[in-house]
Formats: C-alpha cells, sequence, structure tokens
C-alpha cells in the first residue's frame, strides 16, 4: 500500500502524479476463503479490514452486487451522533464515535471527519422534556450531550430562525459537540485500500444468489453470479437487501425495506456551521466541505427496494428547512435520490449470530447506520472471529424480539417512522 | 408520486392513502397455545420481499376503507387491488 503522506504528495506532484496505483485490487473469487462477508458499505469493508488486522485472518472476501460503496454508504447525509436514550444504544453508538475519532489516522485516508456538533431542535413541550431526559441519560452514560436555550442555539447556528411567528417555535435544543459528519465515499474507500492491503479480497459485481446448508444446517457455500464459493462463515452486512439474503439461509427476519430520501443543493460559500436537525418537524441539514447543503428527507409509507421515492417527501422537508432557516429560500437544489433502509421494530439494529450455524448479520440500522460504520464493523469483526457477541452488541439479538428484551429506540432515531 | 387504485374510488394520488404493512398476516386463533417463538414470528418477522408483495393500504382520505394491493417493490408498480376479504388475486 502507498502510504499517504505530505512527503508522498510532494513526491508524486514532482511525477505528475503518474506514480499512484489502484487502492485496492480486483481480483478473482477463489474457491474458496475462511470467510465471506456480503456486502461491500462501510460495515462490510470495515468488518473485514478488522477482521484482517484484529483476529488474524486474511483469506477473507468481501462480496458486492454492484459497486463498493454504492448503497447507503454513498446515499446517506453524513451524520455522526452518538446521542441514544438506553444504555445498550449509548454504548454502541459511542463505541462507533471513539473510533470515528481515530479513523483517519487509523485507516492513513482522510474521512473528513468534522465534529462541528449536532444540534437536535425541540419544538413543542413534549420535545423539550424527552431531549432534556436524553441529555440527562446520555451524561449520565458518558455521552456528552448537552441543553441550549433557544437563544443559545441561535448563537450556536446562526442561519436559525427564532423570531416569533413560527408555526412551530424553536423552544430550545439538545446540542452534541462530539457529533458531526465524515466524507462517506472516504470512509468506504479507506476501508476497502486498508482491508486489501491486508489481503483481503474485494470482489465487485458479485451477486450472492443462493447459501448453501450442509446436513449438520451449517454454511458451507455461497452460490455467486461469480461462481461458487466455499466458506465455514458469512457475514451478512447487506443493508435494505438483508431479508432477501437471509431467505436464502431459510430466516424470515424481522426487518422492512424502506426507501429513505436525501437531497443535496448547488454548492455555496461556506455558511452553515452545524448539524441541524429537527425530529417534529422533520428536516436535518448540514453543510458539505464541498459546499452543497446536505438534506435528509423522510422515508416512503412502503417497503420497496427502488431506490427512489416520491417528491411530496423532499417538498415536505424543503419547507421545514424553509421556516427554520429563512436565507435558504432561494437555494436551488441540485440531485435527490433515496437508499434501501431496513428498518427493525424497535428501530435498534441487530447485529448477532444466528440460529445458523456459520451465519452472522448486520443490519437493522434503518436509517442511521453511516454514524455506526466503524462500531458496527469493529463489533461484526469481533462476532464472526470469536463466534460469540462482543459485550457491546451482545443485546442486539434477533431473539430480542422473541424474549420481550427490545431496545426501543425510535424516540431517538430521529426520523420519525 | 405513486397512483393507487382504490377499488371503491378509482385511481387516486398516493398523498390520499395510508400505507397498512404486509397483508394477509392472519391473527392466530388461540394466542395462548402458541410458544414465543411462533408469537414474535407473528408480530414482527415480514417476509418483505424483493418483487411482489401483497400489502394493505387504507383511502384514509377518500372512503377511508381498507384495501388489499400487489405490487412489485423494485419497480413499486401496482400489480392489482382487491377488497378485503377477496382472495389475493393470482397473476400468473
Amino acid at each position: 500500500m502507498q502510504r499517504f503522506s505530505a512527503l508522498s504528495l510532494i513526491r508524486h506532484s514532482l511525477g505528475g502524479h503518474l506514480g499512484w496505483q489502484p487502492q485496492w485490487r480486483s481480483p478473482e473469487p477463489k474457491a474458496e476463503y475462511d470467510a465471506v462477508i456480503v456486502g461491500a458499505g462501510g460495515h462490510g469493508l470495515g468488518a473485514a479490514y478488522y477482521l484482517a488486522k484484529e483476529h488474524g485472518m486474511r483469506n477473507i472476501a468481501v462480496l458486492e452486487k454492484g459497486w463498493l460503496g454504492g448503497g447507503n454508504t454513498g446515499r446517506n447525509t453524513t451524520i455522526i451522533r452518538s446521542n441514544y436514550l438506553y444504555d445498550e444504544s449509548a454504548a454502541l453508538y459511542d463505541h462507533a464515535l471513539k473510533l470515528w475519532e481515530n479513523l483517519s489516522r487509523e485507516l492513513n485516508y482522510n474521512v473528513m471527519f468534522s465534529q462541528r456538533g449536532v444540534m437536535m431542535l425541540a419544538h413543542t413541550v413534549h420535545d423539550v422534556q424527552i431531549f432534556k431526559r436524553h441529555v440527562h441519560a446520555n451524561r449520565a452514560n458518558g455521552v456528552d450531550n448537552e441543553w441550549l436555550t433557544a437563544e443559545q442555539a441561535k448563537e450556536f447556528c446562526p442561519p436559525l430562525h427564532i423570531g416569533p411567528g413560527l408555526r412551530y417555535p424553536v423552544l430550545g435544543a439538545a446540542l452534541q459537540r462530539r457529533g458531526g459528519t465524515a466524507r462517506h465515499d472516504a470512509v468506504a474507500w479507506g476501508y476497502a485500500r486498508a482491508a486489501d492491503a491486508l489481503g483481503v479480497d474485494i470482489i465487485q459485481n458479485c451477486e450472492v444468489t443462493a447459501i448453501r446448508r450442509g446436513t449438520a444446517g451449517a454454511v458451507e457455500a455461497v452460490e455467486t453470479s461469480r461462481g461458487a464459493i466455499r466458506t465455514r462463515k458469512i457475514g451478512v452486512s447487506a443493508a435494505g437487501n438483508t431479508s432477501v439474503v437471509m431467505a436464502m439461509a431459510g430466516l424470515r427476519m424481522p426487518l422492512e425495506s424502506y426507501p429513505l430520501q436525501a437531497l443535496v443543493s448547488e454548492p455555496v460559500k461556506p455558511m452553515f456551521p452545524c448539524v441541524a436537525m429537527s425530529n417534529t418537524i422533520h428536516a436535518y441539514i448540514s453543510q458539505s466541505d464541498k459546499g452543497e447543503l446536505v438534506i435528509g428527507a423522510g422515508m416512503d409509507a412502503y417497503v420497496s427496494y427502488s431506490q427512489h421515492g416520491a417528491l411530496h417527501i423532499p417538498a415536505q422537508t424543503l419547507e421545514a428547512i424553509c421556516e427554520l432557516f429563512p436565507m435558504f429560500r432561494r437555494m436551488r437544489m441540485l440531485r435527490n435520490w433515496g437508499g434501501i433502509v431496513d428498518v427493525t421494530p424497535d428501530r435498534s439494529p441487530i447485529l448477532a449470530k444466528t440460529e445458523v450455524a456459520g451465519l452472522y448479520v448486520n443490519c437493522g440500522w434503518g436509517t442511521g447506520g453511516f454514524k455506526a460504520t466503524p462500531g458496527a464493523a469493529h463489533l461484526l469483526a469481533w462476532t464472526i472471529a470469536k463466534d460469540e457477541p462482543h459485550p457491546i452488541n451482545a443485546p442486539f439479538t434477533i431473539e430480542r424480539f422473541r424474549d420481550g428484551v427490545v431496545i426501543d429506540e425510535a424516540a431517538a432515531a430521529a426520523v420519525s417512522h | 408520486m405513486l397512483l393507487i387504485v382504490c377499488p371503491y374510488c378509482g385511481e387516486r394520488p398516493e398523498i390520499e392513502f395510508s400505507y397498512g404493512g404486509e397483508a394477509h398476516l392472519v391473527r392466530p386463533k388461540d394466542p395462548a397455545s402458541l410458544g414465543d417463538a411462533e408469537w414474535a414470528d407473528y408480530l414482527y418477522a415480514r417476509s418483505n420481499p424483493k418483487g411482489v408483495h401483497a400489502e394493505r393500504w387504507r383511502h384514509t382520505h377518500g372512503c377511508a376503507r381498507f384495501f388489499n394491493a400487489l405490487r412489485d417493490t423494485l419497480s413499486d408498480r401496482f400489480l392489482a387491488t382487491y377488497r378485503i376479504g377477496e382472495q389475493r388475486p393470482d397473476l400468473a
């Protein structure tokens, strides 16, 4: 792997930048691997990286039906935060946030992680009460979160309109200063490059079509569009397509897949300092380093795999944005797209072993998987390598629905479902 | 936006409707006799198919009646809508 540094940049500039090598190989699939990860998004590539780096498993492959990072990794609004309500979730998301804080150095790849602060706006008395409860619960769990008055929120984010006349007035906000954004593509590329350097085969345009199980029920192989691959361990990290992949092993999942829409504006000069989210009137917004406003809209109402949705969903979000930030009223929107998010009944993920020996799953992140990328990857690798969950992901089983120990984060998931 | 054919009112825009999730999930007749796994399967597991999906819709801002639909979840194209109580249409 060619390491990136100021020195290497200068050296290659002297050669007209012709000396850079591809950041990862495109190998043919081998007949057998020690482990196969299904899905080359940030979560899957990261899991392969941690399997190779921390658990010494080098003979592994990541299979991707499309292109690397082309699913939800490349379709989200890049928001990172860990201010979830329950102890289990706080531990899980803060584990990820701590890994984010050192990720660029770890991968020798600038993921442009920026802790500019995530501010969640309260518009009703109920919002105020629930956010204050979140602030206290978070602080008891060692997760930073603080309450701001409307004036303090305005000071932190000057474009915010807190004056009279708002249909849903800003009554205050919860601010997590350690939250922020990162460059989503760079996360996939950084993990891919680092995993490839450790010998992981990343195989794109390779769709898993079947999972073969032996007489004892354990997984034996995956059939793919590029031939059969033998393996005794399969980690499924396929986001919206998880139900489809798991059905190949005969498992029914507590998941539904919905389109979640986002959009970006034309790029403009830096003018929006943080991430602002409004749960109640449904809008969230930040400005990318390219200058585009990155705006998260809602989910469409129905189960779909179409990766796009209807215009009334983003239109409603833009109405909320224009109300909260009147200076954006004349901005033009550039692109609008959808990603397919897999939603669990309790809005918490599933990161666990399954009843099928050798089959592991990381799914159900719903509308908020990007923020968890390094944490989910790290814990999936642990679970695959040791055939048992890490204490942090131990509560996030499939069986929690059977046993009645759900982790209901519908309020903290921010996107109204 | 989807155009949905309500079996009572005809073709109307999606914003008149509410989505009701997967159709034909029959509540177990004798829940007390079910094990935890079967009960959880009824409550939480969904087929979530990539392809034809039988689902409930309600024409909330119209006739307010529930009905069922078959829709391709990859193209979002409606293949059929039919009234509650009617058999799922055979598309073949």
